[in-house]
């Protein structure tokens, strides 16, 4: 059994709702199990996480039963079943990313950053992992950032730098 | 079209079978050495089978039709014949090597502890091993752990036995209303789970125990009591308001130490049983006794054969008892 | 220059928007389509042109949608499968980055054939991007009345919806995809029933990749046979590579079937080889999961023919000396990288990917992982080489789908062709931590 740390419990928006209903009627009539993947990425793009709260309610919502949700959602490497940094800097380190230098730039985060792979810094803002192929083998190493996935490419010692500058400082101006 | 039926040999024996039958099935029907081991398939569980592959064959004649070869090794619990279908399972060199490749992966993070394990002596892996396995294992790693778990007040989880077959999960969702548990996480990371804390109570779920083919899911009230060698099975009934109420009762001396449904040669279960009869009903007074039930020669359990049933003395003092039991009475009075 | 077919306007700025791919003469196959040919008449022409699937299988994709079962009153679906997550492969996220619109025509005219009316589009999660560029476009194409209610006053009605998996690279074999889509785990379906019969709800289902679906619109437009006169045997027409690695100029390549790989490797249309005065030591031609080729090899079959990038080509030899056109996933290796760090890297992936339904795969991933890792950091043993080839086989066709095979080809390919460089790592574990065993030269097996 996975230790569930905490348990945020969550009052999903109208807007939030809204957005659900859209998702449901893509599919046939009693199909909508089908809207459970893009509404955990919804509800992740809103909290940062998935907690037993959120997926209980997406549960109820879809019809199905929480189990259900606990299993797709732990299956799925994109999903985070525990609180993580505001920026989650998710590196490729599968083959073609590593013959350019990937390893090397997943030291460099670390250092950067100050916290092994999957802790969140001090100040909550980060948060970094390895991720498998991210299929941008040309353009590598690369790195995604959610709930957006933006991609950072061609990444040097330098760019990360830059990078990871950037957004501390979009966080302080919010 | 009804009674039509298709030809198939299996390691050179011929049989006929209803179209959309299983290899597997087909196997059974001929029974002994050639049926494929089966460590997921479940004949009573829709969508179970196909997972562990111990079941594995080689198609050497796809049909009359089509005779090419089938190019892998299928499963047989999910293929089904085709008219002049040839299939090798123990005839062929191929299955065997495969099925110990089979038998090695299934063990590589197995803990290995028959010698505290429930389940040791009725244990389908352990069978598996004895079969077809190697004495030394290859593997120096360290094995995945879990800590074991009671899920509600009669089951306990070791996932650290767990082969991850499904079938408790089939389980849940076709005999149960509220499925409390599943498969959680992935790869060899995947694990039988509640997530939350969450106990599982529903009339019909202790049956999880029944298909389990492995130790990893017990009952708790007969956990640490006996080997099931020194237990003697007996087939009784009762008249249950929820289920068939057709059981096999575990005794040691007089006490019942436990209570599960009545299985096949394939140790299937015949018949689901609730909860109340398996957890709650133990005396002996509650159950209607048949006769011994019979154990394969096979099985460990039958060291301790015997072909006489020996009524339990509560029976030879409670009159109704007795009326219930005659005519096994009057069996028993023969047979010495 | 070679023909290009799908990315013939790629340069065209503003491509990306509805009006400037039909500015280009985009949609022109819908209108015909639409207009001109039955659903039959398409389908014939996507046998005629030879097509093969571009994800990786190469199945025929003509007689693909010849197998799809039309009962009655059932509706049948096309699925779109962009689940690229094949390492080496990044084909289908260059096309739908930058010409979304050619996936949605192709959408188009392969549904109208299929006589699918509802459509959907499994685009990886982690491609946010992708998947909000290709909504805009599923939006803009809906706008100028090619999807919707009665498309062109035809009386063919389309919806297409776009998907997004969560994280999870099985989801790029079909069946794991249609789960992942109806809302599951992605755990591959134990095939038969096969998805032309049984797939999406049950219902009759064709699953295709990008490419292979994009590549219906030039077949539509000038006919299959002018498509399969591109090309050489049974590789027809043009096709994605996506080049990585250490290739001086790395990226998506649209290469007409046959080209000689050396050329494809050291050309200046090309990838303009090997940076930084490296010479090339081995070559990974079809995504990760084929087996890798040294140099002598990938660039000349054993019979020392010139090795062309065609599916048959690449596969002469079998697996003993050749390997497979897989996804188009070109992956370059020089003279530095390490065979046995790779091979360890790669079991990773798989090991990490697997769904865990079925035990060989399930097991026999992380075992392999675990036994590369020993002798990747210097503690291996050389019985440790045939433990490995010993596991490799034992998975190899023995699992539910073919990640399995995925894995252990890699692993076998790796020990057949570089077994030397395996023997060196564990003959020297020390000097193996700090320098690489460097090239392979031919014919030479020396273990130093």
């Amino acid at each position: 059994m996975l230790s569930v740390k905490e348990n945020t419990t969550v009052e999903f928006s109208l807007t939030l709702l809204d957005k659900f209903a859209e998702t449901v009627a893509r599919y046939p009539e009693g199909r909508q199990k089908s809207a459970l993947l893009p509404i955990l990425h919804l509800v992740q793009a809103e909290y940062g996480w998935l907690s037993v709260d959120a997926m209980d309610k997406v549960a109820a919502y879809l019809d199905i039963r929480p189990i259900e949700v606990y299993e797709v959602a732990s299956f799925y490497t994109m999903f985070f079943l525990q609180p993580k940094g505001k920026y989650v800097l998710e590196i490729c380190r599968t083959g073609p990313c590593c013959l350019v230098g990937a390893e090397r730039m997943m030291q460099h985060i670390e250092d950067k950053l100050g916290v092994k792979e999957g802790e969140v810094t001090a100040d909550g803002l980060f948060s970094w992992r390895g991720v498998e192929c991210l299929a941008a083998c040309g353009y590598a190493p690369v790195l995604q950032i959610g709930p957006e996935y933006t991609f950072y490419e061609n990444l040097t010692e330098e760019k990360v730098d830059q990078l990871v500058d950037e957004l501390k400082q979009k966080a302080q101006t919010k | 079209m009804a009674d039509e039926k298709f030809k198939v040999t299996i390691d050179g024996i011929p049989v006929e079978v209803a179209p959309g039958t299983t290899i597997l099935n087909a196997a059974r029907q001929v029974g002994g050495d050639i049926v494929p081991p089966a460590m997921c398939y479940y004949s009573k569980l829709e969508g179970s089978g196909g997972k562990c592959r111990t079941c594995l064959v080689k198609v050497s004649k796809g049909s009359e039709k089509d005779p090419r070869p089938m190019p892998k090794l299928v499963a047989s619990c999910r293929t089904t014949v085709m008219d002049g279908m040839e299939v090798q399972n123990i005839t062929s060199p191929d299955v065997l090597e495969a099925r110990k490749g089979v038998v090695e992966m299934l063990l590589i993070n197995h803990p290995l502890d028959c010698p505290v394990c429930d389940q040791a002596g009725e244990c389908k892996l352990q069978d598996l091993s004895y079969e077809h396995g190697v004495s030394q294992t290859r593997y120096e790693f360290k094995r995945r752990t879990f800590e074991p778990i009671d899920i509600g007040d009669n089951i306990k989880l070791h996932m650290n036995r767990c082969i991850l077959c499904y079938r408790c999960v089939y389980v849940a969702d076709q005999l149960t209303s509220k499925r409390e548990h599943g498969i959680i996480n992935r790869g060899d990371h995947a694990e039988i789970s509640t997530f939350i804390e969450n106990a599982l109570d529903n009339d019909f779920i202790g049956n999880v125990i029944d298909v389990c083919p492995v130790g990893a899911l017990t009952d708790r009230t007969f956990r640490f009591k006996s080997r099931v060698w020194f237990t003697k099975p007996v087939n009784a009934h009762r008249n249950c308001p929820t289920c068939s109420g057709k059981v096999t009762l575990w005794y040691k001396g007089e006490e019942v130490l436990r209570v599960t449904a009545r299985k096949d040669e394939y140790n299937e279960v015949e018949a689901f049983i609730c909860d109340t009869c398996r957890f709650e009903t133990k005396k002996t007074a509650d159950w209607v006794l048949e006769e011994p039930t019979s154990i394969s020669k096979q099985s460990v359990i039958d060291a301790n054969h015997y072909d006489v049933f020996n009524p339990p003395p509560v029976i030879k003092k409670n009159l109704q008892l007795q009326e219930a039991n005659e005519e096994q009475l009057e069996r028993t009075e023969r047979l010495k | 220059m070679a023909r290009k077919l799908l990315l013939a306007h790629i340069d065209v700025p503003g491509i990306h928007t509805f009006d400037v791919y039909r500015q280009n003469g985009g949609y022109r196959a819908v209108e015909k389509a639409l207009r001109t040919m039955s659903p039959d008449e398409v389908v014939e022409e996507v046998k005629k042109s030879g097509l093969r699937g571009r994800g990786g299988a190469g199945f025929p994709t003509g007689m693909k949608w010849g197998f799809l079962a039309k009962p009655e009153g059932v509706p049948r679906y096309l699925v779109c499968n962009g689940d690229e997550s094949e390492p080496g492969t990044f084909k289908d996220r260059f096309l739908m980055t930058h010409i979304p619109h050619a996936l949605i025509e192709g959408m188009i005219v392969s549904s109208y054939a299929l006589g699918a009316n509802t459509s959907y589009i499994y685009i990886r999660g982690e491609m946010m991007p992708q998947i909000r560029i290709v909504e805009k476009a599923i939006a803009e194409a809906k706008a100028a009345g090619f999807l919707g209610k009665n498309i062109l006053g035809t009386g063919y009605d389309l919806e297409i919806h776009v998907q997004p998996g969560g994280g999870a690279y099985i989801c790029g074999e079909e069946t794991a995809l249609l789960e992942s889509l109806e809302g599951e785990r992605g755990n591959p379906r134990i095939k038969p029933p096969f998805p032309a019969v049984a797939g999406l709800y049950g219902c009759p289902t064709v699953v295709n990749n990008v490419e292979s679906i994009a590549a219906t619109v030039p077949i539509v437009n000038d006919g299959g046979e002018e498509y399969a006169k591109i090309g050489i045997e049974r590789s027809t027409g043009t096709k994605l590579i996506s080049a990585s690695g250490n290739l001086v100029r790395p990226g998506v390549y649209e290469i007409e079937m046959g080209l000689p790989m050396e050329e494809f490797i050291y050309s200046d249309e090309y990838c303009g080889g090997i940076p930084n005065g490296k010479r090339l030591k081995a070559v990974v031609a079809g995504g990760s999961s084929v087996p890798i080729l040294p140099t002598h090899l990938a660039l000349k079959t054993a019979n020392g023919e010139p090795r062309l990038m065609t599916y048959e080509s690449l596969a002469d030899g079998g697996f003993v000396t050749g390997t497979a056109m897989g996804s188009g996933g070109f992956i370059a290796f020089d003279e530095d990288q390490c065979i046995v760090r790779n091979t360890l890297n790669f079991t990773r992936f798989y090991h990490h990917e697997s769904c865990g339904q079925c035990s060989p795969c399930r097991e026999g991933t992380g075992w392999m992982e675990k036994v590369l890792h020993k002798i990747e950091y210097g503690y291996g043993d050389i019985s440790d080489i045939d433990l490995l080839w010993d596991i490799q086989q034992k998975i190899d066709g023995h699992t539910i789908c073919p990640l399995g095979d995925a894995s252990a080809w890699p692993v076998a390919s790796a020990i057949r062709h570089f077994r030397d460089e395996f023997e060196w790592h564990i003959l020297h574990p020390e000097e193996a931590q700090t320098r690489n065993y460097g090239l392979v030269t031919e014919g030479v097996m020396s273990s130093e």
